[in-house]
């Protein structure tokens, strides 16, 4: 399993052709208290960069991208429920949902651990 | 865009951990570590301290002031005894609002709070219109706000005399070596104090303050989500020139005597909408899912007509739901009616909701 991280903060775990998709511990310290999520619906098809998700805060509502193109085949429901889960484990419990990749390539320009952590430097 | 202003505890809330954002051309705490959902509750259980030096504090000195500020806005200022405050309008020629603020009478006039945004324009404004008035913007002092159940006691073991004070009253005293103007209101719906202090001093009262167990800080993110549930307006979104005080449901902030006689601006309407009511009317609104509608959010009614937008909107902690504010055509405004509102190309089930969503816990 390989991780990768984005510029719009999200994380992929990748197995095999499908990736798990959240948002990174900084993103939901950004975001503050999460207090809604709107999950897309297992069978869904993105393209790569289309709006897939919203997270929401007592203050604002954000937009979460698809980080690559593909089909949506499970979403993490039990954040409807409990959406602060998003700022206790953004990087583990609190996954968005799984992506069928359409286009492992796509996975080329996102980033490792080590150059999302410089990328956090280059942006505080 | 120039820099933004700083307050005088701009260092203290760095220090605090805040983070800080362009409010209004200042640098202002939306929220500190704990976050705005544990500071709004702190708030409502116990007590908050709120800078809020951002906002204006004008002095208007002269025995005539009162009768000369009427010429502005619909409020009976005349009526106020020294040391009581009231909620009112700037308003348009035509019966919008330019900004509103609390007049508060006191021994040799009136001192006034005008939002931040508005301190500017309101100052021209009573500049031109009351020409040769002495009208004195007091930039050397500093409003901190200590809003909740615990503010009373707090405050009172610098200065006891404000366990005395009612709501909408305002006193000048000393305490711990420092001239005040305590004012026992607020922002929040909770009990609490606004508490005007010499800039050089801001600090070492706010620290007196945190000093205390049941004070923590609190910055904008729950002003904003305590004044939503408390259904109190915001001005430039729930408010603003294009709104009527009577659209916005402030009917009660024009008192009987200014209703017989009118002479402020925007009588014309404002006096017409008291006697056939508004258009529409801004009116509090739950939606019935877990999914907040922010501003600008459509409002549609049962049969999907669009008859008004969202003014306010978010999640309310003490609720724990989605909150709003908006508004909708006069039929509409029952308590009760079922609405609609357009979230992401979604119809989201809402209803009227009598304000506040909160019940204000005031002193009386």
């Amino acid at each position: 399993m390989a991780r990768y991280y984005t510029k719009e903060h999200e994380w992929l775990d990748v197995t095999g052709d499908v990736a798990t998709v959240g948002i990174t511990d900084h993103a939901q310290e950004q975001l503050g208290d999460v207090v809604f999520v709107e999950l897309p619906k297992a069978g869904t098809t993105v393209a790569k960069g289309a709006e897939v998700a919203v997270v929401e805060s007592v203050k604002a509502a954000s937009d979460i991208y698809a980080p690559a193109s593909g089909k949506v085949v499970e979403a993490n429901t039990a954040l409807e429920d409990t959406p602060a889960g998003v700022n206790e484990d953004a990087e583990g419990a609190a996954w968005f949902f799984k992506l069928e990749l359409s286009d492992k390539s796509e996975l080329d320009g996102l980033m490792d651990a080590d150059a999302y952590a410089a990328f956090l430097e280059t942006i505080a | 865009m120039p820099d933004p202003q700083t307050t005088p505890l701009d260092a203290l809330h760095r220090e605090l951990g805040a983070r800080m954002v362009d409010f209004a051309g200042w640098s202002m705490p939306v929220q500190y570590p704990t976050g705005i959902l544990k500071e709004h509750v702190w708030t409502r259980t116990r007590a908050s301290l709120f800078d809020v030096s951002h906002m204006g504090q004008i002095r208007m000195p002269g025995a005539d002031a009162a009768a000369a500020i009427e010429s502005l806005v619909p409020a009976d200022i005349q009526a106020l005894k020294p040391g009581r405050a009231r909620y009112t309008q700037f308003t348009t020629l035509d019966g919008g609002i330019i900004d509103d603020l609390i007049v508060t009478a006191t021994d040799d006039g009136l001192y006034l709070v005008v939002n931040a945004g508005g301190r500017d324009t309101d100052l021209a404004h009573l500049r031109e219109h009351l020409p040769g008035r002495e009208i004195e913007l007091l930039a050397d002092r500093a409003l901190l706000a200590l809003q909740g159940p615990a503010a009373v006691n707090v405050l009172a073991r610098l200065a006891p005399e404000v366990a005395g004070l009612r709501f909408m009253s305002s006193i000048e005293l000393e305490a711990a070596g420092l001239e005040l103007r305590i004012s026992r209101l607020g922002y929040t719906g909770e009990d609490g104090f606004e508490v005007s202090v010499a800039a050089g001093h801001a600090v070492e009262l706010a620290r007196t303050l945190l000093a205390a167990e049941e004070v923590q800080p609190a910055g904008l993110g729950a002003r904003d989500s305590l004044r939503l549930e408390a259904g109190l307006c915001l001005y430039g979104h729930d408010i603003d020139r294009t709104t009527s005080p009577i659209e916005a449901d402030l009917a009660w902030t024009v008192q009987k005597r200014r209703r017989a006689e009118g002479g402020f601006p925007g009588a014309e309407r404002i006096l017409a909408e008291l006697r056939d009511g508004p258009a529409r009317r801004l009116v509090g609104i739950r939606p019935e899912g877990r999914a907040p509608a922010r501003e600008g959010a459509a409002i549609l009614d049962g049969s999907g007509q669009a008859i008004g937008k969202v003014t306010s909107g978010g999640f309310g902690p003490t609720v724990d739901g989605p909150v709003a504010m908006g508004y909708v055509a006069g039929a509409a405004a029952e308590p009760g009616t079922p609405l609609q509102l357009e979230v992401r190309g979604r119809k989201l089930p809402a209803r009227v909701e009598a304000l506040p969503f909160v019940p204000h816990r005031y002193h009386r």
